[in-house]
């Protein structure tokens, strides 16, 4: 080992965005307790503070600050490491650290890179170079041209021919790439690559080739392994983030998985790669012949999905191999005794599936490409190929229940949706299946390998004989061919549920009764399921391992059970999607760490391969099923655990409280009927009420009239949200009469059970939360945070200061002491969480969560508490101290800011609203608001703007809000750019403006030509409203700003928040210090 | 194939337990020693694998017949295209999913067309995790399979008895690449079809010649003993045959697995039985004296004991799971073995640069 390495630096990936999420909470953990193990301390930057990573514990020093070479230059002046990771936080890591590479910062420093060697890095990262690099051994890559302007891409794709396809060399996860059938979508396209970076290239399309990964690891000794292949159910063409993908492949013969494996590791060695590396590949479905798409020089995506899917620790390994291990030092840590030199043998099949909030986006393009877009995915475990996917359609939580059985998907063109993929095809696939379409036919229009739809087609079988035998079930349910179909439909993945509806016996019960008497049945005719272990080696030696799955596919169980009573399971919050992300897993590890440190076994259920609470390490048992309810109750069914834990994981484990409750299932802390006290809105209105506390007038929807008659007398805007929802999905403002009439119409469809509301929309309001952990209703701690954006910005995309710095003392005295009553009224032990709206001192409660809320991580790690350590300990029935500090002792401010992933979501409108549309937050900590405003909007992506400011500010208090930013703008000497109404408002003011036009005036100059021209380095765009027509105004002008990678604001109150910081202090004046020394 | 028509289909182990599943093979009763491996794919190599011969092959990867079976043709040579000799080894197969359906550009029939054209047994429906648990723990179990409506035909052979190298063994010499150059006398314990595809790549003459033959007057510039099917010990005529050859020539000599063996054995260690066998696609060796470390394929249920080496012989690889020995070499004469498969097929082709280094030293 290198001896001199005794401090070394980590470099995290920041937000979570499409294309670079938790995966890297995962790597970067795994890394960090790889350096732990030697002895070496740990820096850690990373300004995602909801991280696993960025925990007390994981690394020694935590700097909140963004991943950019300015600041890790100074974190390195300051800190001096030796050593440098650069491999374990995606694509930002990488790019940064090939930054001061360059720059010669880790020469000046006498930093040394760990495990692969920079100028691999940027080998695989330049194509040309790539492609030469690998000509010199003989392998085949896409024939690609490298062009810096577009008159060479439209000459290049001539000369290949379309369809070509376009990507930005050092683009994360495919980021304005995509295919062109034609010169005119080559232009487009090609405009927008070039805003990312100054080389692109242009490839031949090879649309229809199988897509196969492997995942290379290899030692400084040049010892060699490929961990894991992993196979794209849909073919090249579609991202592979955006494929459903198969570990290991399906449909290669032991000739082609062998000859890809050799090129893999003919590659790494070339290459030089210390550590680990993926290596993508094309494969001919009519030959051998293949080529190579790409390979990444890091832990990635993949890699995260293949440590999880064969047990293989990659990223722990690679940490290891960078200080110098040969492989062979190291041990399999899933046997302890066999070496990390081998290859995991799987007897079971993973399927992974893309997670996509696209409903969530007003406008963007469904169709999926080349360019990643969706925010999460799932891994589903099975011994068939029908059981991995069935689980896995139920796991990405879209309200679908498997292949079969959901509610019929209304398409207009099958075909076309069959060869057009959007985020609906496999969907689309079961539609026409039952429509009678062949394996061939789909096969003809997807390019689908038969091997998958045949299997597919299999489910479809199954679910028409059980339609056949309904007469069966009812007259001889203990007949052997109910018994067989019956084992036949649980081995192909079949819930309880899908086997009711098939059986119709919605038609005479409740769907929930219906799926309990087929769980019965199943149980008197003896078809339960068995537990089997990942064990890395298929049971060829034995194993000790706590990596778990579930499956109809065998007759016994790997796992005996203790049944003392020491079991706490805690549901975890499955996957990652817009509104639940990476602060559950964060709870969830948090409540599981405190289990164990009680003496109790830890158990976990979840299933999203990016977490760190599905890494076998972090509990007793990992159980890497399915969240439903009858997965839970099989999993409390054989664990017999001492409680359960539903209040960590988000809204996924809150909706299982109740019917978990009903089965007599032990619930710790706040019981299942404040839990349902809370959620039902009536019952929570009712109860607010009850104890005088106020709220924003609202009302059920029963009948329009009654709708009519409420905003009679609230007046317009409204709120109108279903009940049992989670990042505001199917809520919205309406501000006339029609907008209301289209919303309900799709609103109703959300839930039969719970009714609609409609609600009072206050404008002009601060939103102000609190967070708390109670004990049998007296509140132990809390945290009080303010909305930087008034209210009408959903909670999850607002920016959140802690402690607050605006607000009236009376209104926090107000807010305490309506959250001690409303604790009090529902019992609380355990975590929740409060929203309120303040105008003046008029305090009103919007909404009550009695679990964990987003902003857990933030304010504990803010407060220096641990609220979920907290919490759990009063779940698990411990004296618990209350905390010796409060919000009120921190000389600091820390800031919550959203990141935003639109640059992916090709056209939807970049504006926020009721509807939550951010996919990542960075939380970082100054000694004032400016300063740690400025940190964390630096974080998400923001640049303090060079010279030119395009602004258009909305409506006239919007106007007259901004007006102290603007004359700050000017005074700084910016120059100010204006659409009509605002360069009319700053002339009035006396500020300097030039006016511009919107695309739908005619005149000189027109803002779109501005921003094409590269003259504008910031957008603030604010809507006045949201109504359609208003939105339509500005869409042009804010979707260019973010295809064309220019800083956009469209909320007033942030806008004038960032431009006080940027103006007021330079990122010079910011003091470089770590989490621990404030 | 469709649910309905799949005939009931029971494994029986010797100590009585029982796992019952469906047939899609060919129906007959049949018994043999019940092996498993872990590998993920390869089949119809794995099938046509001489060293298999007499055995119920288990597969621990639960999904089967995916990609169909390749033709089943032969070059000029009469080697084959795509499999491992002649036929089907195996008893018969035993899985946990069989695919009814399967797709691949160069498959022309079905793994369950396939075994009832060759008439060999395939149950399905089996929890082959749970099954090799089992094996796994007892080493060696014999087993039978019982098929509804078949009769069962007692048949009660002790296969540590069963000479299966005698059985897999081609009949007579057979030259391949006459007058090419080099020449290399194989011995046939079971030799699987891609050894010989290595070594004719490599420009060689291979003069392959039955387990049993005295080659000693032939003129060879090389010796190479193959792998091949069961216990080592039912192969002492080859010893005694290898022995004769190493004391009167200093020619190099390969072997890989039983050959790995038999040349222990000739040089005068002993051979023991590994408490677990190695069964997979993933054996990790290391090359001893070196850091080289290489994934290897492997079958084989009995090791050469590293202790019983005489003085002038080493071991060259060791097993990094369990310390197992992996292959021995002469320390001043051109013999060494592997225990492993460097030709792979099917596997991983870390190895085959063993084949260039027997070759140079022609």
């Amino acid at each position: 080992m290198d001896n001199k390495i005794n401090k070394v630096l980590l470099l995290g990936s920041g937000a979570l965005k499409i294309g670079e999420a938790g995966e890297f909470d995962y790597s970067g953990s795994q890394a960090l307790k790889a350096m732990k193990e030697e002895g070496i301390e740990t820096i850690l930057i990373n300004p995602n503070i909801a991280t696993v990573q960025t925990s007390e514990g994981s690394a020694d020093k935590i700097y909140f600050l963004p991943v950019t070479p300015f600041f890790v230059e100074k974190v390195i002046a300051k800190e001096r490491p030796q050593g440098i990771l650069l491999a374990f936080g995606g694509q930002t890591a990488l790019n940064c650290g090939v930054e001061l590479y360059k720059k010669g910062v880790f020469e000046k420093y006498d930093v040394q890179v760990l495990g692969t060697p920079v100028q691999a890095i940027m080998d695989t990262e330049d194509r040309e170079l790539f492609v030469q690099k690998l000509d010199e051994i003989n392998v085949k890559t896409i024939k690609s041209q490298a062009v810096e302007n577009i008159e060479d891409a439209r000459k290049a794709a001539a000369e290949l021919g379309y369809p070509v396809i376009i990507r930005a060399a050092y683009a994360l996860g495919g980021l304005g790439s995509g295919f062109c059938d034609n010169e005119e979508e080559l232009n487009t396209l090609a405009e927008k690559a070039f805003s990312f970076s100054p080389q692109v290239l242009v490839e031949k399309s090879l649309k229809g080739w199988k897509e196969v990964e492997y995942e290379v690891v290899r030692d400084r000794y040049d010892n060699c392994i490929t961990v894991c292949n992993m196979e794209n159910f849909d073919p090249l063409g579609i991202h592979t983030g955006e494929s459903i993908v198969v570990a290991p492949s399906q449909t290669l013969t032991n000739s082609e998985y062998h000859k890809l494996r050799e090129l893999a590791i003919r590659i790494i060695r070339h290459v030089g790669i210390v550590g680990e590396c993926n290596v993508q590949y094309a494969l001919d479905p009519e030959s051998e012949d293949y080529r190579v798409i790409e390979v990444n020089a890091r832990l990635s995506r993949s890699s995260a999905l293949a440590s999880k899917a064969t047990g293989y620790p990659l990223a722990f390994v690679a940490a290891k191999l960078g200080l110098g291990y040969g492989l062979f030092d190291l041990k399999n840590s899933v046997t302890k005794s066999t070496s990390a030199f081998f290859e995991p043998a799987l007897d079971y099949i993973v399927c992974k599936i893309p997670r996509w909030d696209l409903g969530k986006f007003h406008g963007v393009a469904r169709e999926l490409g080349s360019s990643m877009k969706s925010v999460g995915e799932v891994m589903a475990i099975g011994r068939s190929f029908e059981e991995a996917i069935q689980k896995g359609l139920r796991m990405i939580g879209q309200g679908m229940h498997g292949f079969v059985e959901n509610k019929e998907l209304v398409i207009d063109d099958v075909d076309k949706a069959l060869r057009e993929p959007t985020d609906k095809r496999i969907f689309v696939i079961s539609k026409a299946m039952k429509a009678g379409y062949t394996v061939d036919q789909i096969h003809e229009l997807t390019k689908i390998d038969k091997w998958f739809l045949y299997k597919l087609e299999s489910i479809i079988k199954t679910s028409l004989k059980l339609r056949d035998m309904s007469g069966q079930f009812t007259n001889e349910p203990e007949s052997k061919e109910v018994r067989d179909i019956l084992r036949l439909a649980k081995q192909q993945g079949f819930s309880d549920f899908q086997v009711a509806r098939a059986l119709g016996m919605e038609n005479t019960m409740s769907i929930e009764q219906a799926s309990m008497d087929i769980r019965s049945l199943r149980k008197k005719l003896g078809i339960l399921p068995v537990v089997k272990q990942i064990d890395t080696l298929a049971a060829e030696y034995p194993a000790m391992t706590n990596y778990l799955y579930i499956t109809y596919n065998g007759v016994a169980s790997d796992i005996h059970y203790e049944n003392d009573g020491k079991s706490i399971i805690v549901l975890g919050s499955g996957a990652y999607r817009i509104g639940s992300s990476v602060e559950f897993d964060w709870c969830g590890v948090q409540a599981l760490n405190t289990i164990r440190k009680e003496g109790y076994r830890s158990v976990m259920i979840n299933y999203n391969p990016e977490t760190v609470s599905t890494d076998y390490d972090t509990c007793d048992r990992l159980y890497f099923d399915e969240l439903t309810f009858e997965r839970v109750l099989d999993i409390i069914d054989m664990e017999t655990p001492h409680g359960v834990i539903v209040s960590t994981g988000g809204q996924i484990p809150n909706n299982l409280a109740v019917r978990l409750s009903d089965e007599g299932v032990h619930l710790l802390g706040t019981s299942a009927k404040s839990i349902d006290n809370a959620e039902d809105r009536d019952k929570f209105s009712a109860m607010l009420d009850r104890i005088g506390v106020d709220q924003p007038q609202w009302s059920a929807l029963t009948s329009m009239d009654d709708i009519n008659a409420f905003i009679d007398k609230v007046g317009f805007p409204v709120l109108v949200r279903p009940s049992y929802v989670l990042s505001g999905a199917a809520m919205n403002v309406c501000s006339n009469r029609e907008e209301l009439e289209r919303f309900l119409r799709l609103a109703a469809d959300v839930s039969k059970k719970h009714p609609v509301v409609v609600s009072q929309f206050i404008e002009h309001a601060k939103e102000v939360e609190m967070d708390a952990v109670a004990k049998n209703g007296e509140i132990v701690a809390y945290a009080i945070s303010e909305h930087i954006e008034y209210a009408g910005v959903h909670s999850g995309d607002a920016t959140i200061q802690f402690p607050p710095q605006k607000l009236y003392v009376e209104t926090m005295r107000r807010i305490k002491r309506i959250s001690r009553q409303i604790a009090k009224e529902l019992e609380i032990s355990g975590p929740f969480n409060i929203q309120f709206l303040a105008r003046e001192n008029e305090i009103k409660v919007i909404e009550c969560n009695l679990r964990a809320s987003r902003s857990f991580p933030f304010v504990s790690k803010v407060l220096k508490i641990n609220f979920i350590e907290l919490a759990t300990k009063v779940m698990l029935g411990l004296d618990v101290q209350k905390p010796d500090r409060n919000l009120f002792d921190l000389d600091y401010v820390g800031i919550k800011a959203s990141q935003f992933s639109f640059n992916r979501l090709q056209k939807a409108d970049p504006v926020l609203g009721v509807d939550m549309a951010s996919t990542g937050e960075v939380g970082c900590i100054g000694e004032d608001t400016s300063c740690a405003v400025l940190k964390s909007m630096l974080s998400v992506g923001y640049r303090i703007p060079e010279k030119n400011i395009l602004l258009s500010t909305g409506n006239a208090k919007q106007k007259a809000e901004m007006l102290g930013a603007a004359k700050l703008l000017v005074s700084k000497g910016y120059k100010l750019f204006a659409t009509g109404g605002t360069q009319k408002y700053f002339s009035d003011n006396g500020i300097e403006s030039t006016l511009v036009y919107w695309p739908s005036e005619e005149g000189q100059p027109q803002a779109l030509d501005m921003l094409h021209e590269r003259k504008i380095d910031m957008v603030i765009n604010i809507p006045k409203d949201l109504t359609v027509s208003e939105l339509d105004n500005g869409y042009r002008i804010r979707r260019a700003a973010i295809d064309l990678n220019i800083p956009l604001i469209t909320n007033a109150r942030l806008a004038t928040a960032f431009i006080t910081a940027f103006c007021t202090m330079t990122p010079d004046d910011i003091n470089i210090r770590s989490w621990q020394e404030y | 194939m469709t649910e309905q028509t799949m005939t009931e289909a029971t494994l029986i182990l010797d100590n009585g337990m029982r796992f019952k599943g469906k047939s899609f093979g060919y129906e007959k009763p049949v018994s043999g020693e019940v092996v498993f491996n872990t590998a993920m794919s390869g089949y119809p190599e794995s099938l046509t694998d001489p060293s298999y011969a007499g055995q119920l092959m288990v597969l621990t990867y639960p999904l089967i017949g995916n990609y169909g079976v390749p033709p089943f043709t032969f070059q000029e040579n009469g080697l084959a295209a795509f499999m491992e000799s002649d036929r089907i080894h195996a008893e018969a197969l035993i899985v946990s999913q069989y695919s009814d359906n399967y797709s691949h550009w160069n498959a022309v029939e079905s793994l369950s067309d396939w075994l009832k054209r060759e008439k060999i047994v395939g149950i399905t429906d089996i929890d082959t995790r749970e099954l090799t648990k089992i094996l796994r723990e007892s080493g060696v179990m014999k087993g039978r399979i019982v098929i509804e409506g078949v009769d069962e035909i007692v048949k009660d052979e002790d296969y540590a008895q069963i000479n299966f190298v005698d059985k897999v063994s081609c009949k007579e010499v057979i030259r391949y690449n006459e007058g090419a150059g080099k020449k290399v006398v194989l011995v046939d314990c079971g030799v699987k079809h891609n050894i010989i595809r290595c070594l004719l790549k490599r420009g060689v003459e291979v003069i392959r010649v039955p387990w049993n033959y005295d080659y000693t007057s032939i003129a060879y510039d090389g010796l190479f003993i193959s792998n091949g099917p069961g216990n080592p010990d039912n192969c002492d005529e080859a010893v005694q045959v290898l022995r004769k050859a190493m004391t009167s020539s200093d020619k190099p000599i390969f072997g890989i697995c039983m050959g790995n063996q038999l040349l222990a054995k000739a040089a005068g260690a002993s051979v023991y039985k590994l408490k677990y066998g190695h069964r997979s696609h993933n054996q990790p060796v290391m090359k001893v004296g070196t850091q080289r470390c290489f994934i290897t394929s492997q079958n084989h249920g009995y090791a050469v004991d590293n202790n019983t080496l005489p003085q002038d012989w080493e071991p060259l690889f060791i097993n990094m799971n369990d310390g197992s020995n992996e292959g021995i070499r002469h320390k001043s004469k051109p013999w060494f073995s592997a225990q492993f498969h460097p030709e792979a097929a099917s596997g991983p082709l870390d190895t085959d640069f063993l084949f260039d280094e027997f070759v140079e030293l022609l």
